[in-house]
């Protein structure tokens, strides 16, 4: 067959901070647990990195529920990043990753500079971590978190602070729920960030009409979904223009169509977040239809896509 | 590999105001391996503006047959969806999901089913599935299934399925037209049953369980301290699988996976052992 169309099995594998992944399809964090309980739908070794649930130093709690609603073409969500703890972390989730041919990406959750370093110091040792995503951007914690990626001198700060430490490359996570991603992308790259991700989910609220109160005990919530996917596209698209550095895209990827536009738009790498709750086998329904595309369209390497949108 | 199943709708109707029954059938071989009462599906819509599951019991599980019977009530806009499917169509569910009664710690024992409102379906594979049981092994001897079922009226929606499977059914309705004026434990109450009883399996809305966990705690023969009481808990869901963290219940331990006091609805319920839940 591929003799006959005369294509090649296209090259599918990206580079992102001089890791290699198989290609360019990862989970979005908090949307794939530490991938135990989806590697029950999904052959892990397949991804081209598991993105992990954001760990903290200490196991967190999370919010009140109810955390999470349905709304139309997505959804929000207030977990308030509850995880069991880096300690714990490290000595389950880690080894269980470590069985899998896939790259390892540790998303990183803090309430004060402190914290962060002390989650980024106890994984340095750790050779299952390729990288490091720092999450500066939950809209649903009160201390911390946002309130590190909301202001390019606060981002620059942080950034600056957990490179002097890591030992792994490291990417920042942006927020949408800022004026201008393009300043917020380039502070992140002057402090020396290795990469960034965009988007994490942008603050939003639903009211339930019967009972005249907020659907989610914590007001609001992070959207995340296919609705977000146009917000999350221009965003990408204006991160690239700004900056030299990798970025890895996300928002409302539910199709290989979804995520060549966000390759296009300038991104080296996508994960895929919410759409997980839709079909457990997302993922790799992206990453054979990205490979499909390459064929259909004769392109050998799909490096050839990134930024490649003209005017 | 498990995956999201396509399965046909064997059968679609209306049970009583705001209550569906709907039968799938799922394929040849696609079928899970083993069900067990309390277990729920994730049951996708064919909007794809509609983006997670809804969590719903099981009512009934055939396995010759592979068929699949769910009873829901329309409380949005997906339920309203599910409730216009029709013989012939086509929808998506993910499951068996979470963990369901242990038969197990039941079988044998004169046992208390209580269903609240919505509650009440899931009860049925459960009480199906303890006389199975007994049948299964009658040497072991005992065992007995008593079902309280609370209505709004009396439309006593699977009260006859319930008569079939349980040696005594008694029913209890909001505005009195059936069985005792009230609630489940108003009937119970009425029957004088909590002296003979060795086990509480209960589903129905919070207020319910809270006053079926202090029932239990006082119920039994006189010189026991109570009786096992398991609860099948709700709330809203995201991935159904355990992933997303965001259909938690507070727990009276640190949670052997979470290492707080949350465990997930999904993963380690919904049907918890009363006292290993703080549900206020």
């Amino acid at each position: 067959m591929e003799q006959q169309a005369g294509i090649q099995k296209p090259d599918m594998s990206v580079s992102l901070c001089g890791v290699t992944l198989k290609n360019p399809v990862m989970t979005a964090s908090g949307t794939f647990g530490s991938g135990m309980e989806y590697s029950e739908f999904v052959d892990l070794n397949r991804l081209g990195a598991v993105v992990t649930k954001g760990v903290a130093n200490v196991p967190w709690p999370g919010n009140p529920t109810p955390r999470v609603t349905e709304v139309c073409g997505g959804m929000l969500n207030a977990i308030g990043l509850q995880n069991p703890g880096v300690e714990v972390f490290a000595q389950r989730d880690l080894p269980f990753l470590q069985q899998f041919d896939t790259k390892v990406i540790v998303n990183v959750c803090g309430k004060s500079v402190e914290d962060y370093l002390e989650v980024v110091e106890r994984l340095s040792g750790e050779e299952t971590v390729d990288m490091l995503e720092i999450n500066v951007s939950c809209p649903n914690v009160k201390e911390g978190a946002i309130a590190f990626g909301q202001k390019a001198d606060a981002l620059y700060g942080i950034t600056q602070e957990i490179k002097k430490k890591a030992k792994q490359p490291v990417i920042m996570k942006l927020s949408p729920n800022v004026t201008d991603i393009a300043e917020m992308a380039r502070a992140a790259e002057a402090a020396g960030a290795d990469a960034i991700s965009l988007i994490n989910t942008i603050t939003g609220m639903k009211i339930d009409i019967e009972r005249r109160r907020f659907v989610l005990a914590n007001k609001t919530g992070g959207m995340s979904g296919p609705a977000i996917k146009p917000i999350a596209v221009r965003m990408v698209y204006q991160a690239a223009q700004a900056v030299r550095i990798p970025i890895i895209g996300m928002g409302g990827i539910a199709t290989a169509e979804d995520a060549v536009e966000f390759l296009m738009a300038g991104a080296t790498a996508v994960a895929v977040g919410a759409m997980n709750f839709h079909e457990p086998a997302a993922t790799v329904e992206v990453i054979d239809g990205i490979e499909a595309y390459l064929r259909g369209h004769r392109i050998a390497d799909v490096k050839e896509l990134i930024g490649c949108v003209g005017e | 590999m498990k995956a999201k199943r396509t399965m046909a709708v064997a059968e679609s109707t209306r049970l009583a105001d705001g209550v569906y029954s709907l039968t799938l059938q799922y394929r040849r071989g696609e079928g899970p391996e083993q069900v067990t009462p309390g277990q729920f599906v994730g049951v996708y819509l064919n909007d794809p503006s509609a983006l997670l599951p809804r969590p719903i019991s099981v009512c009934r599980w055939n396995e010759e047959s592979a068929r699949l019977r769910l009873v829901y009530r329309v409380a949005g806009r997906g339920t309203g969806e599910l409730s216009a499917l029709r013989e012939g169509d086509e929808v998506s569910v993910l499951g068996m999901l979470g963990n369901g009664y242990d038969l197990k710690k039941l079988s044998g024992k004169h046992v208390l089913l209580l269903g609240g409102g919505i509650g009440i379906p899931p009860m049925l594979e459960l009480a199906a599935a303890l006389r199975r049981e007994r049948e299964r092994c009658p040497e072991a001897g005992g065992g007995r299934v008593t079902a309280v079922l609370g209505y709004r009226d009396s439309q006593l929606f699977l009260k006859k399925e319930f008569d079939e499977v349980c040696d005594e059914v008694l029913v209890a309705t909001e505005d009195g037209s059936a069985g005792a004026k009230g609630n489940v434990l108003d009937a119970v109450r009425e029957a004088g049953l909590a002296p003979q009883i060795e086990a509480v399996c209960a589903c129905g809305p919070m207020p319910m369980l809270r006053a079926v966990k202090r029932f239990a705690q006082e119920a039994g023969a006189e010189a026991s301290a109570g009786v096992p009481c398991y609860i099948s808990l709700e709330e809203r869901m995201a991935c159904g699988v355990g992933a997303c963290l965001g259909c938690v219940c507070k727990t009276t331990e640190v949670d052997e996976h979470s290492k707080v006091h949350n465990a997930r609805i999904c993963t380690e319920g919904p049907v918890f052992e009363a006292g290993q839940v703080d549900i206020g």
